[in-house]
């Protein structure tokens, strides 16, 4: 596309961004929802030897499809997406690449979504990266290198581990060594060079490092300061979702054993990625990083429900990683629409907002309401189902857990307060509402979203359920 | 008569339509989103009339509608072998039975005289349209908490009914105290709530279910454990004591005066603080089968009584001291759920929703005539505000006990089950008769009697519409907001003889143990009439009235003094005990934020991220020398991929070969 066309650039993507999502809404039609009782979850399938090291004893294959838990996760993605384009529309600087790297972005995040196979799965995984690091080093702000960088380092280390733990897997895998996840689900592993349980720590690190789990957030913060809006919406919606994405398709699926036996840690390490994360968000001074660390909050809520290895609890992991997509996605849409106006996320600034923001000041304490966990908001269920299902097995991480929702609404109404209340400020008198179509329609289809799964939950959960019930067979 | 369910639902959704219709529709339009409010309240009012009479006609049974399926995760499933985890089945049924039809009627009647008033009160304010949507969604919330029959939607309307103090107390949002305070409430609320929600995640791992009625057999029946019940019936409690301002959780009632008046009115007499003593009646066989749950009850309640009472005595703020008096009551209330005496709370919170909503729309009459709360302002009102005046002395009455107003039937009730049942707290209720008289025409003769002071000079008050004016003298208010104060002048002086202790079959008693299972209903306190205490209790109340007029009006002792014989002791009660300065200085500010969170911070900086790029230095380093190796010759290159695939090849072998 020649470069004086940059403008549109935007409508391409837009274009392709709906397109994939109408798609991927007539698979969510097509979805058979009583999969998974039967012998095979996973629908939609294309299969194909992709590389045949026949000699070796293996193989790679070209499987993607997706169950329940898949399709959540694609339709979650297709449709942030589609609010990440709409939201980057005020973007100016090389527009034809920024969107290209968006649209590349969606791809990876789609294959990890519905790989089949350990192999295509890591492809994708590190497929992610490089867009990543480039929307973020040359559109973010701040330390934008640093936190790219930061980010980049951060995510292979822990590859590095998944793939030496995937390529262990697959060798050691019996009666054939495979890569397919389908397969080896239903293989036994054993006479590894590497115990499992070993290997299971090794995964574990790589999804860590994504969700992110205390004590390896710290990227998170930086990443989503510094990231434009837009890859703040994805990196929060979709990315982090990927670690528990994997968690429940790889390590609890393939490990089921070594699953049980790091379960009540996992667990502990939830809690405290709760309490941690709701504790440092108090402190925040930066929008952006509020939301960041209220992230690893939410995300301590998806370990424990996957720690407790029950169905219920395993329902409301996924679950919360599908709300906390919306939620936080709308809560970093709405930052974007702060910042690009008053050109400043620091909260003792900001003041008094509501008075000639009120659009914006409703839509943002609605969904600071979904994140405190406001019942017939969609956070309410996800965390209930996880505390539900959580409370027998792990009182006590449970327990500690629930006292992260005070927080959450400690921290989400002090920052309302801050920015939103107070009488009029001369600095803001002069701020427009969010009042762009681009800005407005992603507002009202989260809004929308966000209700839908508050007050009919089961919208999500009978598609899910599915896909856990599979996993839950295999423990 | 039967009531068909699209009606009892109806009573839910019309305050929900008006939210919708309000929020969507009229929002310009501000005359008329006070109508269409009206409108929907009112329906529901007659609705909820319907829905009491046909519970009346059945004689108090239960009736039960059809259960809808909200959420469900199967783990019955066969191809599981029942390694899922018990089956999660989350449904929502309607129960409407005495208990339910009763808070049906009070709801909708409280709050449509408060709406009716806030035309008048809220008149020319700049959010008038957004002030009706939350007074729906308010009103909706607390009416679906009392129509469901599952323990997980009382839940969800009991946050949903925190929401809406929160946006209400907030209202006037660029008030740096409203947004404090609505803040606060939720909070504090929210405190109290994470009991409430343990307690239904440990009933649901015992008991695999969540409606109401089932776990009332089962406690009934002994098939819960004593300690689960305990735990069970506590975690509800904490939730109770939040939502209805119970110590020591009590401390967000007080500031939520910063509200609109018409919103304190609806929460401290109908809504919010109704909740809790509703859910520990609606759950009243649990807490029945646990002594320790039963007496923790009544002791907070106790205590809390006495305790607000004396803040209420040396409140300066008319609000404030219809603030502590809410609390007090309240206390009351628990107190007699505590010592079983479950029609007696009921029959309370029936009488003080319509005395205390009445006294807190006469503040707001007063405030909107003088523009001020501080009643070190008013004086002489009697003069220039009749009906008010009329109307706050008929709400004082009854608060206060006189016969034959409504408050002193609920009130004796109360008195004689304590009389029956605990010695202790009954001397602490009695106490409180005298101190709730004292405070309470403290109030009347400082606002009304006397000259007036002029009041606030400029505006200064709530909102936009006050007239108040120092210039003018205070004058009635608009008939708009009269009309109410007269007609709940009405239940607050006849209200107590639904439950009139001379007939043989008390009315509301019969209704209200309809809504028990027979074995709860039977181990009732069963404590009569009893003249002599009725007397004597009656007695207190007219020394506190009389003392009151001594100090306050006859001015025999001058206040001051007494203030400076108290001394030290009325500074510690006028700072409401420092739990204010305890919990949001101490605990929240120093304690959590300053310390536990800055901890947590420094942590995360200097420990967790330090080491992160401490490995980062360590890597470039490795990076500076590895660099060396790209020299950009390929023969290089080609000798290391070579060697490279020839250890591949020898791993691969070595890996196969096992």
């Amino acid at each position: 596309m020649p470069r004086e066309n940059d403008g549109h650039a935007k409508w391409l993507a837009l274009i392709a961004t709906v397109a994939v999502f109408a798609t991927s809404c007539v698979l969510v039609i097509n979805f058979d929802r009583g999969a998974g009782v039967s012998s095979s979850p996973f629908q939609f399938v294309s299969q194909a030897t992709w590389i045949d090291a026949g000699i070796a004893g293996f193989d790679v294959q070209f499987h993607m499809g997706v169950d329940g838990l898949g399709i959540t996760m694609v339709i979650l993605t297709t449709f942030l997406f589609v609010v990440a384009t709409l939201v980057s529309f005020s973007v100016k600087l090389r527009t034809k690449e920024y969107f290209t790297w968006i649209l590349i972005l969606e791809t990876a995040v789609l294959g990890v979504f519905s790989s089949l196979d350990l192999i295509m799965f890591f492809l994708f995984w590190e497929l992610e990266l490089l867009p990543m690091y480039l929307l973020i080093s040359v559109w973010g702000t701040g330390r934008k290198e640093y936190s790219a960088m930061k980010f980049l380092l951060y995510t292979v280390a822990g590859s590095a581990f998944m793939l030496v733990g995937f390529l262990v897997l697959g060798f050691s895998a019996g009666p054939v060594r495979t890569f397919d996840m389908v397969t080896l689900s239903q293989s036994s592993i054993g006479g590894s060079i590497l115990p499992l349980w070993v290997i299971f720590g090794f995964i574990f690190v790589a999804f860590a490092v994504k969700l992110p789990v205390f004590p390896l957030h710290t990227w998170l913060p930086d990443a989503h300061t510094d990231a434009p809006t837009a890859v703040s919406v994805i990196l929060a919606g979709v990315l982090l979702k990927m670690g528990g994405y994997g968690m429940l398709r790889i390590l609890i699926t393939l490990m089921p054993r070594e699953a049980h036996r790091y379960a009540v840690w996992l667990a502990s390490l939830a809690a405290v990625s709760v309490i941690y994360g709701a504790l440092l968000t108090l402190r925040q001074k930066d929008l952006k990083r509020l939301v960041a660390y209220s992230s690893v909050s939410h995300m301590g809520f998806v370990l424990l429900g996957i720690a407790a290895l029950g169905q219920v609890s395993m329902n409301g992991a996924a679950l919360q990683m599908f709300t906390h997509g919306l939620i936080t996605g709308l809560l970093f849409v709405m930052v974007g629409v702060i910042y690009e106006r008053a050109h400043t996320r620091n909260i003792d600034e900001l003041s008094g907002l509501a008075h000639t923001m009120p659009l914006t000041a409703t839509v943002m304490t609605l969904a600071g309401f979904a994140a405190l966990g406001l019942p017939m908001l969609a956070g309410f269920v996800a965390e209930l189902l996880v505390f539900l299902g959580s409370f027998d097995t792990y009182t006590v991480p449970t327990i500690v857990s629930v006292f992260g929702i005070l927080l959450g609404a400690g921290y989400i109404l002090w920052t309302i307060q801050r920015i939103f209340f107070g009488p009029p400020t001369v600095r803001w008198a002069h701020l427009p509402d969010a009042n762009a179509w681009w800005e407005r329609v992603p507002m009202a289809a989260m809004t929308l979203a966000i209700i839908a799964v508050g007050v009919r939950p089961s919208l999500v959960t009978s598609v899910l359920d599915g896909g856990i019930i599979n996993i839950v067979k295999a423990l | 008569m039967t009531v068909p369910e699209g009606i009892v639902w109806a009573i839910f959704l019309l305050p929900v339509a008006s939210l919708v219709t309000v929020t969507f529709v009229t929002k310009p339009f501000p005359r008329l989103s006070g109508f269409v409010t009206i409108a929907a309240i009112g329906l529901a009012w007659v609705f909820a009339l319907w829905t009491l009479g046909a519970v009346i006609h059945s004689g108090g049974e239960p009736l039960h509608f059809g259960t809808y399926r909200w959420l469900r995760i199967a783990t019955d499933n066969p191809v599981l072998n029942g390694i899922g985890g018990p089956n999660l089945d989350i449904t929502l049924g309607l129960r409407i039975d005495g208990l339910s039809a009763i808070m049906l009627v009070v709801v909708t009647s409280v709050s449509l005289l408060v709406q009716i008033y806030s035309q008048g009160y809220m008149e020319g304010d700049g959010g008038y349209s957004r002030y009706f949507a939350y007074m729906s969604l308010f009103t909706a919330a607390m009416l679906g908490l009392v129509i469901v029959n599952s323990i997980i939607f009382i839940y969800v309307f009991w946050e949903l009914v925190g929401l809406g103090s929160y946006l209400l107390i907030g209202f006037w949002f660029n008030k740096q105290t409203a947004s404090d305070a609505a803040k606060k409430a939720f909070l504090t609320t929210r405190l109290g709530d994470i009991g409430f929600l343990l307690a239904i995640l440990l009933i649901w791992t015992k008991t695999n279910t969540f409606n109401i009625p089932m776990l009332q057999t089962m406690a009934q029946n002994n098939q819960i454990s004593d300690g689960v019940i305990t735990l069970f019936a506590l975690g509800m409690f904490a939730g109770a004591v939040g939502k209805s301002a119970q110590f020591p959780l009590h401390v967000w009632l007080p500031d939520a005066m910063e509200g609109p008046t018409p919103v304190s009115a609806l929460i401290h007499a109908a809504t919010m603080v109704a909740a809790g003593v509703y859910l520990v009646a609606r759950m009243f066989p649990v807490f029945q089968a646990s002594t320790e749950a039963m007496r923790t009850v009544a002791y907070i309640g106790g205590f809390t009584a006495i305790f607000a009472a004396s803040i209420a005595l040396v409140m300066s703020d008319i609000k404030r001291v219809l603030a502590y008096s809410t609390i007090s009551q309240l206390g009351y209330m628990m107190l007699a759920l505590g010592l079983g005496g479950y029609v007696a709370a009921i029959f309370h919170l029936l009488t003080h929703a319509f005395f205390k909503a009445l006294l807190f729309l006469g503040s707001g009459s007063v405030n909107h005539a003088t523009g001020t709360f501080d009643m070190r302002k008013m004086g002489g009102l009697r003069k220039y505000m009749p009906f008010t005046y009329a109307t706050f002395l008929v709400g004082s009455l009854s608060l206060s006990g006189i016969v034959p107003f409504a408050g002193f039937w609920s009130k004796d009730e109360i008195l004689a089950n304590a009389w029956g049942d605990n010695k202790l707290l009954w001397a602490v209720a009695m106490t409180v008769v005298f101190m709730t008289a004292l405070y309470t025409f403290r109030a009347v003769f400082l606002t009304f009697e006397g000259d007036y002071k002029g009041g606030e000079p400029s505006a200064h008050g709530e909102g936009a519409a006050a007239h108040g004016s120092g210039h003018r003298m205070p004058h009635e208010s608009p008939w708009v907001m009269v009309l109410p104060m007269l007609v709940l002048a009405v239940p607050a002086l006849l209200a107590g003889f639904v439950n009139f202790p001379m007939q043989s079959t008390q009315a509301l008693g019969h209704l209200l143990e309809g809504a028990l299972p027979a074995s709860s209903a039977a181990a009732l306190g069963n404590e009569k009439f009893n003249v002599l205490l009725a007397a004597s209790s009656t007695l207190l109340a007219l020394l506190g009235i009389g003392l009151a007029y001594a100090i306050y009006e006859a001015k025999l002792v001058r206040a001051e003094e007494l203030r400076k014989i108290w001394g030290p002791l009325a500074t510690l009660v006028e700072r409401k005990y420092y739990l204010d300065d305890l919990y949001e200085g101490l605990v929240v500010r120093d304690g959590l934020y300053n310390v536990v969170c800055a901890v947590a911070q420094w942590f995360d900086t200097h420990v967790v991220d330090f080491a992160v790029n401490g490995a980062g230095q360590v890597t470039r380093k490795a990076g500076d020398t590895l660099r060396r190796v790209q020299s950009g010759s390929v023969q290089a290159y080609g000798s290391v991929g070579f060697a490279g695939v020839v250890l591949a090849a020898f791993l691969m072998l070595v890996l196969l070969e096992r």
